[in-house]
């Protein structure tokens, strides 16, 4: 099995402050990858880390053959950051217009991932004037342009109705059996059952690694929160 | 570095503003209401007004466009669109070269606005010309452009960034010889206005206001505007960082 995401001893500390400590991870090639763990774990950061935005303090991050941050894939990866991260003072279309743009790829590229999140009626709107759910589909409309191989979502499905998250969990699905990888954090725990692979993250740490079912055999708990749960309870 | 990133730059920043009809409004029409305000300050002292309104052609620009570039960059790196733009195969020049550019173009239109303001409404003579007064103004606008591109990366909030206007532009402002001649002040201020960059800019209003045609002084202020602006887009440049 190909290896997407190859993460070896990553340290990050801001000030001095850890905020991930000695974090040693593989992300295969073709999966959807759950990154799990309460408000402040360190998954925005070590997100953040992935697409080579984060300074490392310790350890090595390497992104489909190469360290990550390079100039060569760049043009692979698509990030949504947990921000909004598109001008809501442009309307839909001039936002992934230009993003395009930025990636070399074709103006009909913006169309094709627009029409992707389900946003052709509101192209012509300014950000601004969409409902939060419609501004995270801009959102992640951006990070899907190009096709990038490797797909790291930060809180995709904040503030999106239900029949719209099932619509974007099958797009993932789709997504993964091309052959892409998905990393989507959440904290929502009903959404952890739909990953092929999760990390439960905590205090800057990997908690535990492994499919939602072994995780839960493992613990003897029903659902992936239970298990979270009772990973937390036991002493290391 | 891609001069399609770079102008594609460019023509997102104009769309954005485009979109802002009351901050173009504001950026286009104040300069000229605040000069013919000017005009009937001086009235009944025509010469006054003759010698100080091209002068101020050159600070509106300067002014006006470090604050909105300031703001602008400040609002990429708050809202996270810096963030994903840096995970994209853009350079750190584009982005900075993009923003100079569509200022740029802003600062034309103000400055053509007000120096029609100036030179046909209110009947200012300039011996050098229009062209050489929208020369000026649009090398003060990149000037105004690059610091505030600069100074963003050390402003947290907009607060902080709207404070760096009095810090920074103000002492430019009194020193730079509008309102006193610059031999007549202390040395001190008249080392840091020799230092600073909108003394020049000034000066070359100054210039293409009392003669016709091109002078070495007026050569020496062009090139040390653009010197001093292409040098701080570059370190503002140096402020955007791949990673944080």
């Amino acid at each position: 099995m190909d290896t997407s995401v190859s993460i070896r001893r990553l340290g990050v500390a801001a000030g001095r402050a850890p905020l991930l400590k000695d974090i040693t991870v593989d992300i295969p090639a073709g999966k959807i990858v759950g990154l799990l763990g309460p408000s402040g774990a360190g998954k925005t950061t070590l997100m953040r880390a992935i697409v080579g935005r984060q300074r490392l303090t310790s350890g090595e991050v390497s992104v489909l053959g190469q360290p990550a941050g390079s100039a060569r894939i760049r043009r692979r990866i698509g990030y949504m950051t947990q921000g909004l991260s598109v001008y809501t003072d442009l309307t839909v279309q001039e936002n992934l217009r230009y993003f395009a743009a930025m990636l070399g790829v074709g103006r009909q590229e913006a169309g094709r991932v627009i029409a992707e999140v389900d946003l052709a009626a509101q192209s012509r709107q300014l950000v601004r004037t969409l409902s939060g759910g419609q501004k995270s589909r801009v959102s992640l409309a951006a990070a899907l342009l190009g096709r990038p191989d490797l797909l790291v979502l930060d809180e995709p499905t904040v503030g999106v109705d239900p029949v719209l998250r099932q619509q974007l969990w099958h797009l993932f699905r789709e997504l993964a059996g091309q052959g892409k990888t998905l990393i989507v954090s959440s904290h929502v725990m009903d959404e952890a059952s739909r990953c092929d692979d999760l990390i439960l993250i905590r205090q800057g740490s990997v908690l535990a690694h492994g499919a939602p079912q072994t995780l839960c055999r493992q613990t003897g708990a029903r659902d992936v929160e239970g298990a979270f749960l009772k990973l937390v309870e036991t002493p290391a | 570095m891609s001069p399609r990133r770079t102008l594609a730059t460019a023509a997102r920043v104009l769309r954005q503003l485009r979109h802002d009809r009351r901050t173009l409004g504001l950026i286009f029409f104040v300069p000229c209401l605040l000069l013919i305000v000017v005009r009937y300050v001086f009235d009944g002292q025509q010469e006054v007004f003759d010698s100080f309104a091209p002068l101020v052609l050159g600070i509106f620009p300067l002014t006006v466009m470090f604050l909105v570039s300031s703001i602008a960059t400040l609002r990429e790196r708050t809202t996270g669109t810096l963030d994903r733009l840096m995970t994209m195969p853009i350079a750190k020049l584009d982005f900075i070269l993009g923003y100079a550019l569509a200022f740029s173009v802003v600062a034309l239109v103000q400055a053509g606005l007000a120096s029609a303001v100036v030179l046909g409404l209110l009947r200012v003579p300039v011996a050098g010309g229009t062209a050489l007064v929208l020369i000026g103004a649009v090398l003060a606008a990149i000037l105004g452009t690059a610091f505030g591109l600069f100074v963003s990366a050390f402003a947290a909030t907009e607060f902080q960034a709207v404070q760096f206007m009095p810090a920074f532009i103000f002492p430019q402002l009194l020193t730079c010889g509008l309102f006193v001649a610059r031999d007549h002040m202390e040395k001190v201020v008249q080392w840091f206005a020799d230092v600073m960059p909108m003394t020049y800019s000034v000066d070359a209003l100054k210039q293409i206001t009392l003669h016709s045609g091109w002078s070495g002084t007026l050569a020496r202020d062009f090139a040390v505007v653009t010197g001093y602006a292409l040098a701080v887009l570059v370190l503002g440049a140096v402020t955007i960082r791949r990673r944080d």
